[in-house]
Formats: C-alpha cells, structure tokens, sequence
C-alpha cells in the first residue's frame, strides 16, 4: 500500500502535467481532445473490476459489475469515436 | 519472487505514460491518431494489470459478471461511435460522461460496503467523489437531454431559483460533514452515503437544467473536468494510481478548455451556471426591426464570388442543423477550381462544443489547415473580398465591439463586417442565440440571400459554375 502522502503527490503533479500538454492544442482538435479524455476517463474500469472478486456475489459485487459495465460504453465507445473523428482530418492536397 | 502488486504497480505507471503521451500527441493532426491508439494499449495495460493484481491477492476475479457486463458495455459503445451523427457529437460526448461518472460513483460505494477506510483523508475524499461523480452524472445527462431536444434547450427558470439550488447544494455538504464525522463504515455510514448520493443527483440536475442550450461549450467542456476529478478521488479511497494521475490529467485538461469557452463567450463561469442569461435577454431584446436591408439572389451571389480573389466563410451551428455540408463542399470545389483563396474562420463557439465545427467541416472533407480560429484571421478580414456567413448568426455582430449597451457587448467576435462584401445567408431575420438584432444586416456591404442554408449554397456553387 503506497502511502497517502505519495498519492496526494503524484495528483498534484498530474494537474501539472495536464494542464501543461493540453494548454497549447489548437482549437481544431478541441473535440477529439475532449473525447480521448473521455475514453481515458473509463480508467474508472479498474475500480470497478476490484470491486467483482469471484466471491459470492452480493450487493457490492453488483453494483461493480454494473460499473464495469458502464465504463466499458465509455472506454470503447471513446476510442472508437476519436478515431473515427481523427481519420476524417485530411491536409489540403 | 517479485509481488503482484509491484507488478501491477508498474503496469500501472506504464499506462499512466501511455494516457500521457497519446493525450499529447492528440495535440498535433499528424500525430493526432497514434496518440488514440496510444491511449487505448495504455487502458489495455490497466485492465490487464488490474486482472493480474486480482488473482495473484486471492480475490479471484469475478469472470462471469465482468464478462457479461463487458460484452454489453463494449457493445453498446461500439454502437454508439459507429452510428453516432457528427453533429450529435457533443450529446454523444455527455452521454459517456455520464455513464462513467455513474460508473465512479457506483464503485465508491462498492469500496465502502466492503472495505471502509477509517482514515479521515480517505473518508473525505469517498465523500467529494460521490458528490462530484454524481452531479457530474445527472448533470451530464440534463445536457445530454438538452442536445438531444428530448429536453427544452432554453434555460428552466422558476422562483427561487438560486435559493433552492443553495439549500440543496448546503443540505449535500452538510450530510458530507456528517460522513466525515460518523465514518462510512456500518449501516449509518452506508444510508449517509446513499442520502448523499440522492442529494449530489438532484443537485446535478438543478445546475444544468437552468443553463441554456447556447451555453453547452462550457458545460460541457466542466462536467469533463468532474468526471476526472470523479475518478482521481475515486483512486484515493481505491488507493490506486492509475486512477489518480488519470483523473487529475483529465480534470485539468477539462478546466483548460472551460476557461477558453469562457473567454470565448466573455461569460465568467459563475455567471454561465447562476446566469441563466439567456432567458432574461430574451425578454427584454428592444427592437428587432429592421431597414436598409439588401436582398440578394444566387445569381448575384455567384458574380460577386466570380470577381473576388480572396474568400472567407464564416460557418455557424445552423449550417451544420441544414446538413449544409456536402453543398459547402461543392462551392469549396468550385471556387478552389477557378483559383480563389478560400479560407474558414472558425468563431471557438461555433458549435454545440469546443471544436466542433472543425470536426464538422473535416467530415465535409474541407482541409484543416484552411481553418483559421478567431485570433489568426480577424486581421485579414478587411483585405478580404466576400465573406459568406452561414447558418451563424451572434459571432459576427458587430453590436459586440461597438454597441456598450448591448448584452453581447464584450464578447469577441469574428470582423466580417470590415469585409468589401458580405453575403448573410439566412432563412429569415430571427435573432441569434442571444436574442439581439444583428446590426450587419443593415450595412452597406452586406447582402442578404434569404435562403436556406444547404440550398443557398447549392445554387451559389451552380451559378459560380456557369458564370
């Protein structure tokens, strides 16, 4: 178990980071940006996959499957339709 | 032998680089794609990592219903990024907000049933996530609601407004506190936690519901920055990075873009949230009259165009709602054929999202380096020739530079009228989303084509052929 004060850290430089790569995007890339953050977003899976062990299920397994349902529309959902964005971007011949 | 959890751990970071990198690249067109593909290996490797933890601690994996649930989510997704419109982008985007927001929350209480931390930092931020996750869940799917038009797009205002949305956002806090005082361990903790739940829902809604449609850039570009901040706190009551770094790229990256729609719109973001401007400006718009309008024909359109060397449009939503695109093609092709200059200018709240109508234009197949944004092409307007506006409408009032009294007043607009010629196609004289008369209408350089604006264009790009 990593400490706490090492996570509230690696949050802290995390803002930092994002804030320093997305804060030079060019306006046409605004919506592509926002849903590739989105399907990054589904990262959410990974709580939700802890939360269904192979117990017998119960009600907290329930609402983890539910979950992982929820974020796989979300991570599927998101990189496919960034890259059916991202291939319609075409230079001038 | 090295333990899982280090493993996984480093899995973890692998990925963590990996969102890092492809959001990056995702800030570059030609590098735009890899970035994606970037970002999806870097959510592969979680997943994996986090299946590989599950075994090796003796919690096994609950095969069944993650399978099932898996194949139903990726299915629906699939679906939706396939089917979904180009112009229903943005009710796409909130919709996945949505889910994963609820999807945040649902796996807050989880943790909370089975494994409640009594650390105090822990138990906070179980609390803010279940606030964030869930106003970010109703509020997404108001928006979502609102884009679709299953919900009026006009701000819902009623009495009070201000009052009930403070008493409840107080009431939330409040059962917030009481959360960090009792703990979320035992029956009293959960039923705290659902009283909480149901409160940050209604609180959500609230929000959103007064927010008119013409603000949704904004709204939406903030519910983006809850749901990270929903899973970076998320991850602190997991205890697990890939969560944290993810959720606080994210919730930064969504903050950036808020901040620009705001500059975009000269709205603070208070006033967009508490403002429910729209509304009040509708009712108190003066006079709509107008005089010394110039009307105009294809015909006139297409010998305008014909003489001119230099040629920017100025697309709006409406354009995009006229499924106008394949017909900007044609004129695009027509014009670049007799060897005029044609560019774009791209107004940062010409659609229903931040870049939206670039990705509009893109599936119009107009090339993105002939997009020009608000800064780079507003000085070359007066050296312009003709300026076709179409199917936009507040992005081009001048009201907004010159007239201190008008509610547009301030907000930066695209100079079309410094323009030798400027043709307005539009249906009719209806106001803008601001419910403000349009003084370009009546100046001398514009010409009115009273079409629509799919047909507009068609006839402008057949006459343009024939003359």
């Amino acid at each position: 178990m990593i400490e706490l004060f090492a996570l509230i850290t690696f949050f802290i430089l995390a803002v930092f980071v994002g804030y320093e790569i997305i804060a030079k995007i060019p306006p046409t890339l605004h919506t592509p940006q926002m849903s590739i953050t989105n399907a990054i977003c589904g990262i959410i899976i990974v709580g939700a996959l802890l939360a269904v062990p192979s117990s017998e299920p119960e009600l907290a397994t329930i609402l983890g499957a539910i979950a992982v349902g929820l974020a796989s529309v979300n991570v599927v959902g998101g990189f496919m339709i960034t890259e059916r964005m991202l291939k319609m971007f075409k230079r001038a011949k | 032998m090295i333990p899982s959890a280090a493993i996984s751990d480093a899995m973890y970071v692998l990925a963590a680089v990996l969102f890092i990198l492809g959001i990056k690249k995702v800030t570059k067109v030609q590098t735009a794609r890899v970035g994606n593909f970037f970002g999806s290996i870097g959510m592969l490797l979680a997943i994996v990592a986090t299946l590989l933890r599950m075994q090796f601690d003796g919690a096994g994996i609950g095969w069944l219903y993650i399978g099932v649930a898996a194949m139903i989510g990726s299915l629906i997704g699939g679906l939706l990024a396939r089917f979904a419109k180009m112009t229903a982008m943005p009710q796409t985007v909130a919709l996945f907000h949505s889910l994963g927001s609820l999807a945040a929350v649902l796996v807050v209480l989880s943790f909370e049933m089975t494994a409640p931390s009594s650390d105090p930092f822990i138990v906070f931020t179980a609390w803010l996530s279940i606030i964030i996750g869930a106003v970010a869940f109703t509020g997404s799917l108001v928006a979502f609601g609102k884009l679709q038009e299953l919900l009026p797009g006009r701000p819902i205002l009623y009495p009070g407004r201000t009052i009930a949305v403070g008493l409840i956002a107080i009431a939330t806090f409040v059962v917030g506190a009481l959360v960090q005082m009792h703990g979320a361990s035992g029956a009293t903790g959960m039923h705290l936690l659902y009283m909480l739940t149901g409160l940050a829902c209604l609180l959500g809604i609230l929000l959103t519901i007064s927010i008119g449609g013409a603000d949704m850039p904004v709204v939406i570009s903030l519910l983006n920055s809850y749901t990270g901040l929903a899973n970076a706190t998320a991850g602190f009551v997991l205890g697990n990075t890939a969560l944290i770094i993810t959720g606080a790229l994210v919730g930064a990256s969504g903050f950036i873009l808020t901040k620009i729609m705001c500059k975009a719109m000269n709205r603070s973001l208070v006033n967009v949230i508490f403002g429910g401007v729209g509304a009040q400006k509708q009712s108190s718009k003066g006079s709509q009259e107008y005089s010394n309008l110039k009307e105009s024909s294809p015909e006139e359109a297409a010998l305008l165009l014909d003489s001119a060397n230099s040629v920017i449009v100025v697309p709006g939503y409406g354009f995009a709602v006229a499924q106008a695109q394949h017909a900007l093609k044609e004129l695009f092709e027509a014009l670049g054929k007799k060897g005029k200059d044609v560019k774009f200018a791209i107004h940062p709240v010409a659609g229903r999202m931040p870049g939206h109508m670039n990705v509009l234009l893109a599936e119009a197949d107009v090339p993105y380096d002939k997009l020009y944004e608000l800064e780079r092409i507003n000085g070359e307007f007066k050296n312009t020739d003709v300026v076709i506006v179409v199917g936009a409408n507040d992005v081009v009032n001048p009201a907004a530079s010159q007239d201190a009294s008008s509610p547009l007043f301030g907000m930066p607009i695209l100079n079309a009228h410094e323009a030798r010629t400027v043709i307005f196609i539009k249906r009719g004289l209806s106001p803008g989303f601001a419910g403000v008369k349009n003084s370009l209408f009546e100046a001398d350089n514009c010409r009115m084509l009273f079409m629509d604006a799919k047909e507009g264009l068609q006839q402008m790009a057949k006459e343009f052929r024939e003359t």
